[in-house]
């Protein structure tokens, strides 16, 4: 009981360490708004791509339209902000809602397959959104996109505008890796890598692998959902063409990248991905082909990504140190 | 120590055009060890699949008698992890545990049907889901110990040498809470030594736990000495059921493994 408060207290005061940290540089200019925007995206990145994780990295289900939830989430926290003009968490949160509901509903008859059912369904699933959102034209403003969604902040102060953003999205990048990491290490979370590793030998176990694949799928969807919400008021421009089969693939992208089953790895992954991709802008046309280049070689010298399967953990770190220097003595 | 625990009417199951298992009959008294040999190919493994619901019957009705509620259910449209709470655990012949898991979590996995918090529990992390963890945490322990796992605790699964892996099968298995266990060929790939070793640890948690055992088994002195009852299986079919002494001057049985004599 007392270990795991002084885990929880060091996790709290890590997290906002690092939030002051960039914080604070941002105020005094080191960081400029540029950077600050970078992050806030890789942040949109890194809660999408770790929803992602969840089903594809610790459930084993592949996934191919995470830029489907994404989009339900943006247009629809979006359109509650823009026409019944409800507060902006509210309409994040209902993002996440309606795409978790999207995600039971598709979810529903293809999990209880086994197999790589669910990467086909969700991809028909992703492009099949981007075409009705491309033609509810009243709704969502069709292939012109929809314009002029409010920020997170508009205080007309550039520095703050942009710590303001990077502050709500770093707050449910936290909440985020708290809940997922939480449910993994937690008796449903155990049956639900359990669904991964073995799903006859866990079914023979009495549990009922169909049930927690929903809902690793559902809270998959949910925050796929949120980090579409985010993203809706991070640009303030939406426009379906967008959310196309190749932005799933940039999430898979991600998670493998940093590790299939390893959430500090989806974070790092994230962040090389946003940030490789704009240094790479200073090589022209060759960007995609050289990030493409690097991506094979990455995966051919570090297959299993950045952290493989294996967390970095700064509670075991801490405790490590302290190890150390009770032996010594 | 009459009453059935699982009854099995005629079973059988086809796939495409093959019976792999035909009228298969077998009923299984509580706390009876009862074998399952049959030649390679015989169909046994199949009829763990078919008791166990991994494999859904073509044809026959099976019976258990729940842990819970000591009533016999027929298993007809059940789904696997239904008969496994009914109290019915099993091993694989194939070793699936859930390799890159520890062996402490490869147990836990097993009680999650006996869980009591929500998903909000284990998200909120509160007091009623730290006790759970610590009551599975602690059972999984004494579970360990009994097979001598529990300073193997933090391993990943698949880094215990193979004999341990099937010791951690079993105690997988047990830690479903069973009445009724199936091992899957327990013995395969150990050396005489280690047979001995296991014998001696399915006869303790047979009578620790109070289990009926049916086990499928090629290594004839493990079945001869450990078994109550046998029964053989060739082609599918059910060719002989009786005593070790009555099985192995049977000679539908000495058939099936030796063949017949040519004059």
């Amino acid at each position: 009981m007392k270990k795991k408060g002084v885990d929880f207290l060091l996790l709290l005061g890590s997290g906002l360490l690092v939030y002051c940290l960039i914080a604070s540089l941002a105020w005094v200019g080191v960081i400029d708004e540029y950077y600050m925007q970078l992050l806030s995206v890789a942040g949109v990145y890194i809660i999408v791509a770790l929803s992602l994780n969840l089903i594809t990295g610790f459930t084993g289900q592949l996934a191919l339209g995470h830029a489907g939830f994404m989009s339900i989430g943006a247009y629809t926290a979006a359109i509650f902000v823009m026409r019944a003009s409800l507060p902006l968490l509210p309409s994040v949160l209902l993002g996440g809602l309606v795409s978790a509901v999207f995600g039971f509903a598709i979810g529903f008859p293809t999990l209880r397959l086994r197999g790589d059912y669910l990467a086909i369904t969700t991809l028909g699933f992703g492009e099949i959104i981007r075409v009705v959102l491309n033609n509810l034209e009243g709704l969502t403003g069709g292939s012109a996109g929809l314009q002029g969604i409010p920020s997170f902040s508009d205080t007309g102060n550039y520095t703050l505008d942009a710590i303001i953003k990077f502050s709500w999205i770093f707050a449910f990048f936290v909440a985020t890796v708290a809940t997922i990491s939480n449910l993994i290490r937690s008796s449903p979370g155990r049956v639900i890598v359990s669904v991964r590793e073995d799903e006859i030998a866990s079914t023979s176990m009495g549990n009922d692998v169909t049930r927690y694949k929903m809902i690793a799928f559902t809270v998959s969807a949910f925050f796929a959902g949120i980090g579409g919400g985010l993203f809706s008021a991070l640009i303030g421009y939406l426009n379906p063409s967008d959310f196309n089969f190749l932005y799933s693939v940039n999430f898979v992208v991600i998670a493998v990248l940093g590790g299939l089953g390893s959430l500090t790895g989806t974070v790092l992954g994230g962040l090389v991905f946003t940030f490789a991709q704009e240094w790479l802008r200073v090589l022209g046309d060759f960007r995609l082909v050289v990030f493409g280049l690097l991506l094979i070689l990455l995966m051919i010298f570090w297959q299993s990504g950045i952290m493989g399967n294996k967390e970095l953990s700064i509670t075991g770190l801490v405790r490590r140190i302290f190890r150390k220097g009770g032996r010594a003595q | 120590m009459s009453i059935p625990i699982l009854q099995a009417k005629e079973i059988s199951v086809v796939f495409g055009g093959l019976r792999a298992v035909s009228d298969f009959n077998l009923t299984l008294m509580e706390g009876e060890l009862v074998g399952l040999i049959g030649p390679n190919g015989a169909g046994k493994t199949t009829v763990f699949n078919l008791l166990t619901g991994v494999t859904p019957l073509s044809s026959g009705e099976i019976a258990i008698r729940s842990s819970k509620d000591g009533k016999a259910h027929s298993t007809k449209g059940m789904k696997a992890h239904q008969i496994a709470r009914l109290g019915l655990g099993r091993t694989f012949q194939n070793i699936r545990l859930f390799k890159s898991l520890t062996v402490l979590d490869n147990l836990r996995i097993s009680m999650d049907h006996l869980r009591r918090t929500t998903i909000a529990d284990a998200i909120l992390r509160t007091r009623r889901f730290s006790a759970e963890e610590e009551a599975f945490t602690a059972r999984s322990v004494e579970l360990l110990k009994i097979f001598e796992l529990d300073d193997k605790k933090d391993l990943l699964a698949r880094n215990l040498p193979y004999g341990e892996q099937r010791k951690l099968e079993i105690a997988r298995a047990l830690a479903t809470d069973p009445k009724l266990l199936l091992l899957d060929e327990p013995a395969a790939g150990m050396n005489p030594q280690e047979t001995k070793d296991l014998m001696r640890l399915i006869a303790f948690v047979r009578e620790r736990f109070q289990l009926t055992i049916l086990l499928i088994e090629h290594d004839m002195s493990l079945v001869m000495n450990l078994c109550e009852r046998i029964a053989v299986l060739d082609y599918g079919q059910e060719i002989a059921m009786g005593t070790p002494a009555e099985i192995s001057r049977n000679p539908a049985v000495i058939k099936a493994y030796l063949g017949e004599e040519e004059i």
